[in-house]
Parts: structure tokens; C-alpha cells; sequence
């Protein structure tokens, strides 16, 4: 009894004077010692409200009193369809009088939830097509005046790797907000593998095929790369196309920010590569790391405080003097070149035949270069008389647009043509949970060598007699 | 020949217009109902006499608590300031046509930063004694050529629960006196007919170092930090923002487009600018520093205060430039959101890039031209020329100075 009437008076005390006006003279007061029987009624009033609150979720007894005792009827918040009435409600307090009529009420107002408070659909796809909208205009009024196309060069040829790079650079050029002429060509004459990827990409494709086949140590692939590039920018000079071009090797990884900060190219730019040299070797990789804290795997031009530009920074090849892979496959190092070809990006219109009203004098005649009467040697800057002329991108190589990285597979990997598996496996390793109740739960260790040392031990052929079951 | 002609000049002409309309593509010409006066100048227009108060009244309380300069209260002081160095200012009173008393009413300050209104009728009553003491100017007008800034939460009401400034409304002192001030409701007691309203104070550098490249893509539908309950003083919820901001809380919580919470991250300004829209819902009172930074990084504010009186409302259009939701509309604040048309946001949007729009909701050290404090004197001076009722003839009384609570007649 005394927890009830507790309970009650510290009610009353928490909903404060505002209350007091609308209670029934019954509700106020104190404790009663007699349970009279009136008093036993109001208990029993009480408690059932309160088990409805706690049922419901609000104050139900307010909400009866209220209706009960309330005169405005402005209070009810009845209001558009959708809005059901309030969870917490309780009545509102009228402001001191004043002369002036307010139609704002200072006091305790209800929380209005609508009923179902979580996301319409339809509202959801209408503001992602206005924010769509606004960047859209956001990009008109700041972004790039008139954007010029990206043509990417690209040279490739099928191994293994192939179809992890060119997905990347596939995935990079669809993404960019201009318009985009992918120009591959590949080594070792058009494949399927290549049309199969070019195909997808859904842009404009120019596949060519280049007559030699790309060799297998890096300093000839380098040679034959940047002759397929020649090929490509052959192309560009034929089909006058206008843009930009950019050497979009394919296992380098593309920012998005790159493709908008060469737009801002007029002739001849240079950029920021983030040289990637990585063995795979995790040891030799902290020490060579460790030698190398003064240098910065970066190639690209070099300025000085007024921002002009004096000199290139290239990747310093020190550390891996003895360590640098000669074959594709090897284990060691790869070292990128000189200059790289990704590093820079030209107009397409350099290339054209026809000469162009205010092309550049510190560029050379790339006629002689591409009619194939001369042999490009140390990369793109051969293309320029005078390589301090050459823009600078990215706040001046300050950006690290894009990323150099080679990775190559074993000379001899295979890999199913078109990455479609079309005949069985040869060599199955069942999970460790398989629904098949035959296996047994430790992982076995499976290698080609066990295939044909049969019965080495007793545990060997165990697991060499299911392996031939499950091949037949 | 004349065809010829003609042909040519119309294109030569739908060139030009082309080209132009191109360049004002960015930003639009904003004009309120009093016409285009966001950049008047005011100098020329009118004469403001700067008293010269005993410093108990305005430097000791700066001196004694130097964090008046930097919460959202200090305009009183800035404009103290620029007046002392404005061209407007005029050392003869009788040719000046508003004066001008310094005075800092909200400069005592709990040790949390929040200003105590509690002897700010005291001061205000002496401070006025002592002017129409020693200047004859006061008891020409009884004060209706004077201004005073009052920046507090309800203006000259000086309290900050409404409740208890609705009772005291405006200082009886005040009442034939232009208040400028930061609070502004329809048909509130607190704010009287000739008030101007201005935006609370908000530090122009800190702003200005967190701006972003205008070309970042706007990815946030809806932006809010904030409380949505007051724990502290109001634990049931319901009396804190009239129940609006829980409300906002409580129906757009789970909405991904919403990115509404309390907590304060330091990219709180960045994120702004990388929003459509910014919420701007009332508190304890209906005006926040939220519309300024709102304005000034180019969010669409939505306001969500019923009856509010935004800063300037007759120079600058609010209903042209922000969103007014009702409180009894939050919960469909969703749909009404979506439901505004494309070319309606990007307009609003060109009327926020206007710089004199940013311009005119910051109070920047040193003032530069457009800034609030032009402003407030072109509102002054859109005021002259005075009525002639407001003279009094000689020895007229119209205020009652034994008006008010009692303790507000004791001295300070």
C-alpha cells in the first residue's frame, strides 16, 4: 500500500502543476490508511490503467483523462492522413495572456512519430535523382569547361594475368566521366580472350593485333610494349581522333582524380607514378625498404618552390642492383623503366597529319616517329626538343595519380581459355564441412606429386585411393 | 540587304544574352521586400553618436571574462566596436540621427560559458538612467532614437526560459527604443514592431578555414548535429524544441538519407558543404547559428520553427532561399523534402552562391562592405526619417520607469 500511494504522489509530483487543473479532486492527496472501498475503486482504476500503459506503450491513463477532461479540442493532432495520433500526448498549456494572440504555445507539446517511420521507397530514389541532379550542375558550374575524350593506349597480349589487369583498367576507363576510346593492342595477333574482355566494356574499341610475340624477359617486353604503343598512337593519327591521350598500361591501377586532372592538359603533361617495385618476397622487401627511406617510389616531375619545373624524380633502382628480375616469372624485383610511358599524357592532336594551328615548337615532328623510319629509345620525353616545356599535372607531381605495378604468373601457368572451366578438374580438395559423408574432417594435403607416388605411406594412399575415386 | 542586317543584329544580340546569361548562371540577384538592398551602403544615410559609458558597463565585463568575444552573443560587442571606427559615426549628438550606447548586457557568463540574464534589467536600468542624467537626448524621444543590441536567447526580455521572459516581455525602459537583436517570432511579446532582426554571432575565420573546393559533389541528402533531447533540463522530452527535434530523432532515425546525430565530428563544417540540405530546427529559442553556417557553405537550411523571424527578413527573401516546414509537418519531412521540384532547389542554390548573401550573415574583424554590420545600419537608416510624434514636447513623460518585477529597480 504505502509502494502504491508512493507511486502515486511521486507521479503526480514528476507530471507537476500542469496537471493539477485536470485532476480529479479524487487523484490528489496523499495516502490513505482505511482502504475504503472508493479508495480500493480508484486503486483498481489505477492499476488496470497502468497495466494497459504497460501493454500499449504510453501513458494510457492520461490519454483517458484527457479525453475525459479536456476542453480544447485543438489539442487532438488528427491532423493529414498517415499521421495517427500522438504516443506521448499530453495536454498542452496555455501561454500567459497576452494582448497579442500566438498561434505557438509555449509548453509541453506531444512528440508526433507517424506509424510507420522508416523510408518510402520511391522518396528514396527521388532524392538520389536530385542529388544526381545537383552534382550534375555542381559539375557544369565547377567542375571542367568543355571536357575533351580520353583515348587509352593500351598494349596487352594473353597470359595469365591478363584478365585480372585488363578487368582493372576496364573497370577504371567505365567509370570515367567523359568519353572514353580504348585503343588495345595485342601482341601475338587478335585473340578471343582480349575481344572477349574488350567486348564488355561496352566503349569505344579500337583491338588491333601487333605481329611479334611479347617476349619473356622484361627488357624486350619493354621494347616491344613501346612499339605497340607507337601502333596505337598510329591509330590516334589516322582516325584523327581528338582527345587526350593517356598510356593506359594494363596492369597499372588508374585513379579517377587522374582522368579529371588531365583534362587540364594543352599539349604535352607529365604526372606523378607511384612506383609499385614488389618482389613478393616479404623479407626482401623490409630490408629493401629499409634502404630506401631517403627515396620515394615515385617517377614523375620535380619543380621547385615557384613551380616551375626542373627536373624529373625517378625511381631509384639502388637497392635492387643485384635483385631485379630478368625474366618475367623470376622471383626478384621488377624495375620499371627509365621513364615510363603512363607518366605522361599529349594531345591527341600532336599526332595528327595535318598541322595544327598553335602546335607547340618544343615538340618534335612526330611524323618521322610514327611512319616507323625512326626507333623510340628512352621513352615519351624523346618526343619533346625541349623538356622543360612539358606541363606538369597534379599540382605538380605532387599527386600520385596512378600506380605501377608488375605481376606476372610462371612462364608456363596455364589457365582455362576465357576462364570458363569446360572439362573436370583434375585435382579436387574437398571442404572442411562437405555435406559428402565419405570424407573425413582434417583437410588432406593434396599436391600433384601425390598423384603419382601412390603408395608412399599408409596415409598417402588413403588419401591417393579417394582422389581416384573422385576422378572417376 | 535590310534582311540581312537585321538577321545579324539578332544574333549578334541572342549571342551576347547567351553569353551573359552563361556567366550569371552561378549565382542570382537577391532582393527582399524592401528591394535590392543587400549591398546599399549606408554611409551618407545616416548619423550614429556613440555614447560614452563608464567601462563598468561594457570594457570591465569584457576584461573579467574574455569568452564574451567568442560565443554567439558577441555581436553587442562587435558592434560597439565598428561603430567606435565607422565612417557613420558623428561626434556632434545633435546632428546625429540614432545613438548608440554600449553596453553589454550578456557578458556575465556562468563558468560553462552561458550567459546569466539575471542582472541585465539592473544594468540596462542604470545605464539609461545615467544616459538621460547626463545627455539631454534620452528625454527628447524617451529613448526612440536610440538603439540597443540585444543578442540574448529572447531578445530584451532577458530570460532564457520563455515561460519567464513572456512574463517580464520587453524592459519597460525599452519599449519606444529600437531593439536589434537575434530572437524574432510573430506575435511574441519579445519582439516588437521596429526591431531588426540579426543572425547570431558566428566566427567568419573558423568558417572560412574549413572551406572545401566548390566542385565536391554534394552527397548528403539531409544534415543535422545536434541534441534531440535535453537530458538536463528537460528529461521527459516534449518542452525542449516544442517536441520538433525529437521528433526529427525519432521518425527519421533509421532513414539512410538522414544523416542526423548528436555527436560533434570535426568535419562537422566540410560535411555541411557536402549537403543539400541542412536542418535548422528551433531549441530552447527558435533562432541557432545554424542558418549562418547554413548560408555561408551553401546548404539549403530547412527551418523548422513556427512563426520565426529570420535575420534581415526585409532585405533578404527567406521564403525564396530556405525550406519552412511547420512543426506539425516534421514527421512527413521526408516527403515534403522530395517532393520540391529540381529547378526549385538549384535556384535556391544559385541565391546561396550570392556572396553578399554569405556577406551578410557574418560579422568579420575588420568589417568589410555587405557584412552584418552594414546591415544593421542599413536597416537604421530605412528607418529615418523619424516620425515627428516621436519628439516629446518638454517635460512629457510617456515611459514608466517604476515598471517592471521589483528587483529590477534595484541599482547595479
Amino acid at each position: 500500500m504505502k509502494l502504491l500511494s508512493a507511486f502515486r504522489s511521486s507521479y503526480l509530483n514528476r507530471r507537476g502543476t500542469t496537471f493539477r487543473s485536470l485532476d480529479p479532486s479524487s487523484f490528489d492527496g496523499g495516502f490513505i490508511p482505511k482502504p475504503s472501498p472508493s479508495s480500493i475503486f480508484w486503486l483498481a482504476i489505477h492499476c488496470l490503467c497502468c497495466l494497459i500503459s504497460l501493454i500499449l506503450g504510453f501513458r494510457f491513463s492520461h490519454l483517458v483523462l484527457f479525453f475525459l477532461f479536456s476542453t480544447s479540442v485543438t489539442n487532438l493532432y488528427t491532423t493529414t492522413a498517415g499521421v495517427s495520433q500522438l504516443l506521448k500526448l499530453k495536454p498542452l498549456e496555455k501561454a500567459n495572456v497576452t494582448a497579442k494572440s500566438s498561434r505557438v504555445v509555449v509548453g509541453r507539446h506531444g512528440i508526433r512519430i507517424r506509424p510507420w517511420p522508416h523510408p518510402n521507397p520511391i522518396e528514396v530514389m527521388r532524392a538520389h535523382q536530385l542529388l544526381e541532379r545537383v552534382q550534375k550542375e555542381q559539375k557544369s558550374l565547377y567542375g571542367v569547361r568543355s571536357p575533351r575524350a580520353v583515348i587509352a593506349v593500351t598494349p596487352t597480349y594473353v597470359r595469365t594475368f591478363q584478365a585480372l589487369h585488363l578487368t582493372g583498367v576496364m573497370h577504371s576507363l567505365m567509370l570515367v566521366p567523359y568519353d572514353v576510346v580504348w585503343i588495345v593492342v595485342e601482341a601475338g595477333g587478335k585473340t578471343n580472350e582480349t575481344a572477349s574482355f574488350v567486348g564488355k566494356s561496352r566503349l569505344k574499341t579500337v583491338h588491333v593485333g601487333f605481329d611479334q610475340k611479347m617476349p619473356n624477359t622484361w627488357e624486350d617486353r619493354r621494347r616491344v610494349e613501346s612499339k605497340m604503343r607507337i601502333q596505337g598512337l598510329r591509330i590516334v593519327r589516322e582516325e584523327k581522333l581528338d582527345g587526350i591521350v593517356v598510356f593506359a598500361d594494363d596492369s597499372n591501377m588508374h585513379s579517377m582524380e587522374l582522368f579529371d586532372e588531365i583534362q587540364n592538359v594543352r599539349w604535352f603533361g607529365a604526372l606523378s607514378v607511384g612506383i609499385l617495385a614488389h618482389s613478393g618476397n616479404a623479407d626482401e622487401l623490409s630490408s629493401v625498404l629499409k634502404m630506401n627511406q631517403e627515396g620515394k617510389p615515385i617517377q614523375g616531375p620535380s619543380c621547385d618552390s615557384s613551380g616551375k619545373l626542373v627536373g624529373w624524380h625517378v625511381f631509384n633502382t639502388q637497392p635492387y642492383a643485384t635483385k631485379t628480375a630478368v625474366y618475367v616469372d623470376d622471383k626478384a624485383a621488377v624495375m620499371p623503366s627509365k621513364m615510363e610511358w603512363s607518366g605522361f599524357v599529349l594531345n591527341s592532336r600532336l599526332l595528327w597529319k595535318e598541322p595544327v594551328d598553335d602546335r607547340p615548337t618544343w615538340v618534335k615532328d612526330v611524323d618521322n616517329l610514327l611512319d616507323g623510319n625512326e626507333e623510340i629509345e628512352d621513352g615519351p620525353l624523346s618526343m619533346v626538343k625541349d623538356p622543360s616545356m612539358v606541363e606538369t599535372l597534379g599540382s605538380c607531381g605532387r599527386n600520385v595519380l596512378l600506380w605501377w605495378l608488375r605481376v606476372e604468373a610462371r612462364a608456363d601457368s596455364k589457365f582455362p581459355p576465357g576462364w570458363i572451366i569446360k572439362s573436370p578438374l583434375e585435382i579436387t580438395v574437398p571442404s572442411k564441412r562437405t555435406p559428402w559423408p565419405d570424407s573425413s574432417s582434417k583437410l588432406p594435403v593434396v599436391t600433384k606429386e601425390a598423384k603419382y607416388n601412390q603408395p608412399a605411406t599408409e596415409k598417402r594412399s588413403g588419401k591417393a585411393k579417394r582422389i581416384k575415386e573422385q576422378e572417376q | 540587304m535590310t534582311n540581312r542586317l537585321s538577321l545579324s543584329a539578332i544574333l549578334l544580340f541572342l549571342f551576347f544574352s547567351a553569353s551573359s546569361a552563361q556567366h550569371n548562371v552561378r549565382t542570382e540577384r537577391i532582393s527582399g521586400s524592401a528591394g535590392d538592398v543587400l549591398e546599399d551602403n549606408p554611409v551618407g544615410k545616416l548619423k550614429v553618436y556613440v555614447y560614452e559609458l563608464p567601462s563598468k558597463y561594457n570594457k570591465k565585463l569584457l576584461q573579467k571574462d574574455p569568452r564574451c568575444l567568442t560565443h554567439m552573443f558577441a555581436a553587442e560587442i562587435f558592434m560597439h566596436r565598428f561603430l567606435l571606427s565607422s565612417p557613420v559615426r558623428t561626434l556632434n549628438p545633435d546632428e546625429a540621427d540614432w545613438f548608440c550606447s554600449p553596453i553589454y548586457p550578456t557578458c556575465d557568463l556562468t563558468p560553462t560559458g552561458l550567459p546569466l540574464p539575471f542582472k541585465s534589467p539592473r544594468m540596462m536600468r542604470s545605464a539609461i538612467q545615467l544616459i538621460s542624467s547626463n545627455w539631454p537626448y534620452w528625454n527628447k524621444t524617451e529613448g526612440a532614437d536610440h538603439f540597443f543590441v540585444v543578442p540574448h536567447d529572447f531578445g530584451a526580455c532577458f530570460h532564457y526560459q520563455e515561460e519567464k521572459a513572456i512574463e517580464r516581455g520587453i524592459l519597460p525602459l525599452l519599449k519606444r527604443a529600437t531593439l536589434v537583436q537575434t530572437f524574432g517570432q510573430r506575435n511574441h511579446v519579445c519582439l516588437d514592431q521596429g526591431s531588426i532582426t540579426i543572425p547570431p554571432f558566428a566566427p567568419p575565420q573558423k568558417m572560412h578555414a574549413h572551406l572545401i573546393p566548390p566542385d565536391v559533389p554534394r552527397s548528403i541528402f539531409v544534415y543535422f548535429r545536434g541534441l534531440f533531447y535535453d537530458v538536463n533540463n528537460d528529461p521527459e522530452g516534449g518542452y525542449y524544441a516544442r517536441g520538433a527535434r525529437a521528433a526529427v530523432w525519432e521518425n527519421f532515425k533509421n532513414n539512410p538519407l538522414f544523416d542526423i546525430s548528436t555527436d560533434h565530428p570535426t568535419t562537422y563544417y566540410e560535411d555541411m558543404q557536402r549537403s543539400i540540405f541542412c536542418l535548422c530546427p528551433l531549441g530552447w529559442a527558435p533562432w541557432s547559428p545554424r542558418l549562418v553556417e547554413a548560408v555561408v557553405f551553401g546548404c539549403i537550411p530547412v527551418i523548422i520553427a513556427d512563426d520565426i523571424v529570420l535575420p534581415f527578413a526585409d532585405a533578404i527573401p527567406w521564403e525564396e532561399i530556405g525550406v519552412f516546414v511547420a512543426e506539425k509537418d516534421v514527421p512527413e519531412l521526408d516527403t515534403i523534402l522530395t517532393s520540391i521540384p529540381t529547378e526549385v532547389i538549384l535556384r535556391k542554390q544559385r541565391l546561396l552562391a550570392n556572396p553578399s548573401m554569405k556577406q551578410a550573415m557574418l560579422f568579420p574583424q575588420p568589417a568589410q562592405p555587405g557584412d552584418a554590420f552594414h546591415q544593421i545600419l542599413n536597416g537604421l537608416a530605412r528607418k529615418l526619417p523619424h516620425d515627428g510624434s516621436v519628439y516629446l514636447k518638454a517635460g512629457e513623460k510617456v515611459l514608466n520607469w517604476t515598471a517592471g518585477p521589483v528587483g529590477d529597480l534595484k541599482p547595479w
